[in-house]
């Protein structure tokens, strides 16, 4: 029996040997790939101790970080952000146990480590200087912002988003989610564990704060939509501002769609210009179904729909869909954003903003630049064409059409400034329930567009001109006067 | 194997005791524990904290008492034992206080719960053991009983009223303010059954069989059918484990204790082959009927897939213990200079990870050699001792011990599946405490026995021969 328990004895030698491989595996030659494993969630709790740069909206502080440290004491940094909710949907949080917005996407940029910030690194380890994260300047107007984030905030109980974009190049000028949280709740280092509970009360909040509704949810959008319809109509059909659609009060989709105002023209074939600008839906469901649904995707692709790839911001976008739609019942729909049409605001606002500037979409972007810790320029980012939605005469079409939504007897005269044309587009969006969500879209000036703007109230329960239009007008009165 | 029925001699060993090796030791075991904590405070709190002296202390106080108690009533037995266990013991207080000093709040008042209440009682037992069991030959009359004993143990989780969940494993009792984990008990009444049993049996296990041949060489010596019942018996239950306690943690440490020591009485590999292929194939089978075990094996497999890491009950714990240890590096980030507290069960189930992380890979490999020198040195035990129930009793005991390591080591560091157990004297826990020190006293019973000088005949006036022990 001692051969075998000799053998035995080997064999338990041989158990060890393995658990001594493994380990040395993991822990020496595994190691540097399991931290910068992104589930290794103590890398947020670990850079605590180094300096992060701030972000900054028109060159002021919204996020920074302190060292808290006694003196004396190894440096604790702890983050800190201002401006309580206001800018968190896109500046997000640095907690202990992970990071969301900008400073999740440009961890790397903010702690110090991204390639980009290499020479420099360098240049801090031989000259013994302690290394700092980059500073990044967002594009964001503080008065756009606030102007958006007041008028939610005044509506109360209400949740929704707002977006504005420069139609010029694409830059986000405001990115409103309503409600939001302030950032400081969550992120206490001294005090980790109510910073935990707060972020799980946050979690489990039914209005969902932690939400970026602006980026990262789709409605349907309802009506807003019939702007794209009105372009492929332009586009594929050659229609204009005069060209007639048959426009009954009562159209048969399979179930009868009916008007919001009852009747269009009298129950006569009606103009495409004034379809928009009291927001038929017969005529339009005629529109589309007139365009045919591969048109009609096509077009709401050239918007920015059904990408091929996500768009990043660099805060990843959620994808907008307008899919082919074969069925005439649901083509007639989805010509005036309802049936499977879903829309986040941006996309809604990159609309706007490709009609504003001539039919070219401009690439969205948040993070203006980024400077290295000694203020030299490590990025900026430049302005390029997103797509080209439509051709230049198409979008002054739209935009002549859309000036009357704002004006006498429009459907969105809430959003109309005194001595200036504001191009506009309300929508009421059915959802399933007794509360419809509530859009509007549009531009200002209307000759000279400077803000391109999409907003949306969740369940609002009115209409769009009711509780989106005053949110648009103040925001783009933020800009334009 | 052609020596198998021959008588086995006791391996001649001179009578030394090297009782005073074993002090150094113990002393140095225990210096250890008290540099361990007087560390960790300086790294937690700038200073050397009074636990040093009141817990690195009162556990030097109970080494040595266990160390003078063995001059008197074991002074034959192994001397590499006690220090090797009271080693792994005070690491794991050291450790284990460094956890509790991090969550309290003013660090001098930080304890190590009743980490070190256990280790008394744990000595007193392997103590009573070692005085009363003057030779284990005694647990032979009790092998049906030892077996229902276990079984009881094993099932007692599983009772509702009694059973307490922890972690969504179902291996404690409460009885009043106490909870316990009968399985670990287990495990001795399992070895000391399988023991008596194989004893009595092997020879028919041994001997009869049926070889298949291919060509001159023999492939496998095939048992009788009715020899198979006990084997059977032993996959029954350890598949029934995992599938009705779903603790494959226990079903593994039974069944592979089962086979080797089926393997160390009879000599036959086969036993081990064909126990093998029907484990592999029930865990087989289970895999695909019973969801918990799919589970199990894909939070091993993928772990670091996010969703799998996201899920509830997810690869979450196990992620966590690997990130420790790859902060820890080859050096360790120092006791009480890591985060090793934020790794799941840091003190418990996953100590070796929170060793792993603070003592970096040296001080964790140091930790495994010794816990190596143990389990050989029960080898050792078994080798010396004679009669086949002891030789069978302390094997069983040492491959416990390594299995166990196997099976939680090897869970936390992705060798095999992630199932909770205990390490061996470390772990926080008094049951699993309890239990090594038993199995200790059992081990250095045996060990003293057999390294004892064979008592001496002396002629003294006329006929009456005296035996002198």
């Amino acid at each position: 029996m001692n051969t075998t328990i000799r053998r035995l004895s080997i064999f338990c030698l041989l158990m060890f040997l393995v658990l001594m491989v493994n380990v040395t595996w993991v822990q020496g030659f595994q190691a540097q790939s399991i931290l910068e494993d992104p589930l290794n969630r103590r890398q947020f709790s670990e850079r605590l101790s180094e300096p992060r740069g701030p972000i900054q909206v028109a060159g002021e502080n919204v996020a920074y970080s302190e060292d808290i440290a006694e003196e004396g004491k190894p440096a604790r940094y702890q983050r800190f952000y201002n401006e309580g909710g206001l800018y968190t949907p896109i500046v997000g949080s640095f907690r202990q146990y992970g990071a969301s917005g900008i400073e999740g996407a440009e961890n790397s940029l903010l702690d110090g480590t991204d390639d980009r910030l290499a020479v420099r690194n360098f240049r801090d380890i031989i000259t013994g200087r302690e290394p700092e994260g980059a500073q990044i300047q967002l594009t964001l107007n503080p008065d756009v912002q606030q102007a958006g984030y007041d008028a939610f905030a005044a509506l109360g109980d209400k949740n929704g988003a707002a977006v504005a974009l420069d139609p010029e190049t694409g830059a986000i000028l405001g990115a409103v989610s309503y409600p939001s949280y302030d950032a400081n709740e969550v992120v206490s280092i001294t005090d980790e564990i109510t910073a935990v509970n707060n972020y799980v009360e946050l979690e489990n909040d039914p209005r969902k704060p932690l939400l970026n509704r602006a980026l990262n949810e789709r409605y349907a959008p309802g009506s807003t939509f019939k702007v794209v319809t009105a372009a492929a109509a332009i586009e594929y059909l050659d229609a204009g501002p005069d060209s007639e659609q048959d426009a009954p009060d009562i159209l048969s989709l399979g179930v009868d769609l009916p008007n919001a105002m009852g009747s269009c023209n009298g129950g006569a074939p009606d103009t495409l210009a004034h379809s928009i600008q009291i927001s038929c839906n017969t005529s339009f469901a005629n529109w589309a179904i007139d365009v045919g649904g591969e048109n009609l995707s096509e077009q709401a692709s050239k918007f920015g729909f059904n990408p091929e790839e996500t768009l990043t911001v660099p805060l990843e976008v959620t994808e907008s869909y307008a899919p082919v739609e074969t069925d005439r019942n649901i083509l007639g729909r989805a010509g005036i954003g309802q049936s499977n049409v879903e829309s986040t605001p941006l996309q809604m606002a990159m609309v706007a903003a490709g009609v504003a500037n001539d039919g070219e979409v401009m690439r969205p972007y948040v993070v203006d630049t980024v400077r290295d810790s000694d203020l030299s320029v490590v990025t900026q980012t430049s302005p390029e064409t997103y797509s080209e939605a439509v051709s230049a005469s198409t979008a002054e079409q739209l935009t002549e059409m859309m000036v009357l939504v704002t004006g006498t007897n429009g459907s969105g005269t809430n959003a109309a400034i005194p001595g200036i044309e504001v191009a506009g587009k309300t929508g009421t969006a059915e959802n399933g329930t007794d509360l419809t969500h509530n859009w509007f879209i549009g531009f200002a000036p209307a000759d000279d567009p400077q803000i391109a703007v999409a907003v949306v109230v969740e369940f609002g329960g009115g209409s769009g001109n009711e509780l989106a239009a005053p949110i648009a007008r103040s925001m783009m009165e933020a800009v334009v006067q | 194997m052609s020596d198998t029925s021959a008588p086995e001699a006791p391996t001649a060993l001179p009578p030394v005791k090297r009782r005073n090796a074993e002090l150094v030791l113990i002393i140095l075991a225990v210096v250890i524990t008290m540099v361990g904590i007087a560390i960790a405070g300086i790294n937690l709190n700038g200073r050397v904290p009074a636990a040093t002296w009141t817990v690195g202390l009162t556990f030097g106080a109970f080494a040595v008492a266990a160390h003078v108690a063995m001059r008197f009533v074991a002074p034959y037995a192994d001397p590499l034992i006690l220090p090797c266990a009271l080693f792994l013991n005070g690491v794991g207080v050291a450790m284990i206080w460094r956890l509790n000093a991090i969550t309290t709040e003013d660090i001098e008042r930080a304890g190590v719960g009743m980490q070190l209440v256990w280790t008394a009682i744990g000595l007193i037992c392997c103590f009573l053991i070692i005085v009363f069991m003057k030779d284990p030959r005694v647990l032979q009359r009790y092998t049906y009983i030892s077996a229902l004993v276990a079984l009881v143990l094993l099932m007692l989780p599983a009772l509702p009223g009694l059973g307490h969940e922890v972690y969504g494993a179902r291996l404690w009792i409460k009885l009043g303010p106490f909870t316990m984990q009968p399985s670990e008990f287990a495990k001795i009444a399992l070895v000391i059954f399988l023991a008596s049993y194989l004893m009595s049996k092997r020879q028919v296990l041994q001997i009869v069989g049926k070889p298949i041949k291919v060509g001159r060489f023999t492939l496998i010596e095939l048992p009788r059918a009715r020899d198979l019942a006990p084997i059977l018996v032993g996959w029954v239950l350890a598949i029934g484990m995992l599938v009705v306690l779903r603790d494959l943690g226990t079903s593994l440490l039974l069944f592979g204790t089962f086979l080797a020591m089926l393997y160390v009485a009879t000599q036959r590999s086969s036993w081990v082959t064909i126990g093998l292929v029907m484990f592999g194939a029930g865990a087989t089978i289970a895999y695909f009927l019973f969801w918990h075990v799919r589970a199990r094996v894909n939070i091993w497999v993928n772990a670091f897939d996010p969703e799998v890491y996201e899920q509830v009950g997810g690869s979450q714990q196990l992620v966590q213990g690997i990130v420790g240890m790859a902060y820890g590096g080859l050096f360790g980030t120092g006791i009480g200079a890591g985060k090793a507290h934020q790794i799941f069960a840091a003190d418990s189930d996953f100590i070796l990870a929170s060793i792993a992380e603070e003592l970096g890979l040296t001080g964790l490999l140091a930790v495994l050699m010794v816990l190596l020198v143990l389990v050989e040195r029960g080898m050792r035990v078994a080798l010396a001792s004679t009669g086949t129930f002891n030789k069978l009793l302390a094997s069983g005991m040492a491959f416990v011990l390594v299995y166990q390591t196997f099976i939680v080591l090897g869970g936390v560091s992705r060798v095999i599946p992630l199932t909770g157990s205990t390490t061996p004297f470390m772990s926080a826990g008094g049951t699993a405490l309890m239990t090594s020190w038993i199995m200790m006293g059992i081990l250095l019973r045996i060990s003293d026995n057999a390294r004892r000088p064979a008592p001496q005949a002396i002629q003294d006036e006329g006929a009456t021969q005296v035996i002198r022990r």
